[in-house]
């Protein structure tokens, strides 16, 4: 019995590793340089002066989305979000080690900016007009779009005008499954909790598609290219840009993102960022222009 | 909570499908766990097991795991069902446990003597059950039955999750479209439970006092 418990042990403990190493293979390897930044720099009383005296950052991002923010055994979450939260801190003089990643989901990211449970949120976030009322977004640093994925021997679905009396999956509360709602009524729209499910039911054959931004697609897609695959090569059928969201009204702090965002657009740590993480599987875009509202 | 109101359609439409979902499970939880809890109780061995591993198995599962196993795993076996059928079976199975536990401590409430008495008389072990002990045993294990429902009320919203549009899922859709009222839909859809589970345990007050006796 202690012969076998101990081996037993000694799996778990070669297993945790391999992950952990596994884990550490995108962006842990080379972080983002950190900036000498004195606090008293920053206008008195600015948010940036209250978080580079503080020396550390609460960041929302997502911790279940492939690429851009997933967690990892450590509970740390990796991906383009992450990369992109990490040089915000890095221009404050935070380092990497002192962000705090607090996970967000799609329904709590404008309560948790208001109620000030995160200072921002880098998670996959699409600006719009109605969000913009109750909080404020630098960037985008990203534009993805809705995109569709099929079973990889399905020839039916060529794009978005193929899907009459087809069942195609997504995630409740989401803007891909509302744009859907609005637009095709014509398919039948499905809806699960989390993109897993979703693909669950596509693998299954329960569902014909499964819609959503075509770099959660992407995610999938390379985690099982026997099975799935991009119609049109992630072919996108909206905008969506991601953005930044920090507190409404807080137009200092949005300017400064904006700023870091557009140095690192211009030195190459954006590409780079992209490059380490949504890269591996995804063409490095041209940095979007930043909307400076 | 104004746009709950501009989109009552839609409410209506999950709120319904949330009580459906609620009464037919609980009435199927209601006779499995009856008999379920029977069965513990049985003279044969066999009986006894079976609903022994059924109720320890359900009881200590997680629920989205049930619904897991009836939505993506029975599918793939050949065995499909419509969503809205795979959540009144994963319902059903999970709180017709908890029926048992809750009907099994009732059982267990009724004087020995009650039993022997009917064994004397020369009734079956099942009429000495349904006529003699489960009359009795209800009316103890009423208010933990209502418990049960109550919980079962609620648990429907993992339902939303697997493709049933029920007030969760409707919740989860409306923040999406209505990002800047997110408090007012979430207090509206807490109200809406609200507004099904105090009248069962109004309901289970009632039926308190009605079959109340003395011992």
């Amino acid at each position: 019995m202690s012969t076998s418990r101990r081996l037993f042990l000694t799996g778990t403990a070669g297993a945790a590793a391999t992950l952990a190493l596994a884990a550490c293979g995108g962006g842990d390897s080379e972080e983002p340089e950190v900036a000498e930044v004195d606090a008293s720099e920053f206008p008195e009383g600015s948010t940036m002066a209250a978080l580079a005296e503080a020396g550390s950052i609460t960041i929302g991002t997502k911790f279940d989305q492939p690429l851009f923010g997933q967690a990892g055994p450590d509970g740390d979450p990796a991906g383009f979000d992450v990369e992109i939260g990490k040089i915000i801190a890095g221009a404050l003089g935070i380092a990497a080690d002192d962000i705090e990643w607090v996970e967000t989901v799609s329904a709590n990211r404008e309560p948790f900016i208001e109620n000030g449970n995160v200072d921002i949120v880098v998670a996959t976030y699409t600006i719009n007009d109605e969000r913009k009322e109750v909080v404020d977004f630098a960037g985008p640093y990203y534009v993805a779009g809705q995109a569709l994925m099929v079973a990889a021997d399905n020839e039916d679905i060529t794009g978005e005008d193929s899907l009459d009396g087809k069942t195609v999956a997504s995630v409740e509360g989401s803007t891909p499954a509302q744009y859907m709602l609005d637009n095709h009524p014509e398919a039948e729209l499905q809806t699960f909790d989390t993109y897993s499910n979703c693909v669950t039911a596509l693998t299954n054959g329960q569902v014909d598609a499964v819609t959503t931004d075509n770099v959660i697609l992407a995610g999938f897609v390379a985690a099982d290219e026997e099975n799935l695959k991009l119609v049109n090569d992630g072919e996108t059928f909206t905008e969506e840009p991601y953005g930044i969201g920090l507190a409404l009204g807080d137009d200092e702090f949005r300017t400064f993102i904006n700023d870091t965002l557009q140095a690192a657009y211009d030195d190459g740590t954006w590409a780079a960022a992209w490059e380490e993480t949504a890269g591996v599987v995804l063409p490095t875009p041209e940095p979007p222009e930043i909307d400076r509202y | 909570m104004g746009s709950l109101l501009a989109e009552r359609d839609m409410l209506w439409d999950a709120f319904t499908t949330t009580l459906t979902l609620a009464a037919i499970s609980g009435l199927i939880a209601l006779v499995v766990g009856t008999i379920v809890a029977g069965m513990r109780v049985s003279p044969y061995v066999p009986l006894r097991t079976l609903a022994t591993v059924y109720t320890e198995f359900l009881r200590n599962t997680p629920l989205t795991i049930v619904f897991f196993f009836y939505v993506f795993v029975t599918p793939s076996m050949g065995f499909t069902f419509d969503y809205k059928v795979a959540a009144i079976i994963a319902l059903s199975c999970y709180t017709s446990a908890f029926v048992a536990e809750a009907v099994r401590s009732g059982i267990n409430s009724v004087s020995l003597g009650q039993a022997e008495a009917a064994r004397s008389l020369g009734m079956s072990f099942f009429q000495n059950l349904t006529i003699v002990v489960l009359p009795q045993a209800f009316r103890t294990a009423i208010p933990p039955l209502i418990n049960v429902f109550i919980a079962l009320v609620k648990n429907t919203s993992v339902a939303g999750a697997f493709s049933v549009f029920e007030l969760f899922a409707m919740s989860r859709r409306m923040t999406n479209v209505y990002s800047g009222d997110v408090l007012g839909i979430l207090a509206g859809v807490a109200l809406c439970y609200l507004i099904v589970c105090i009248p069962l345990g109004q309901v289970a007050g009632h039926l308190e006092r009605k079959v109340a006796f003395a011992r």
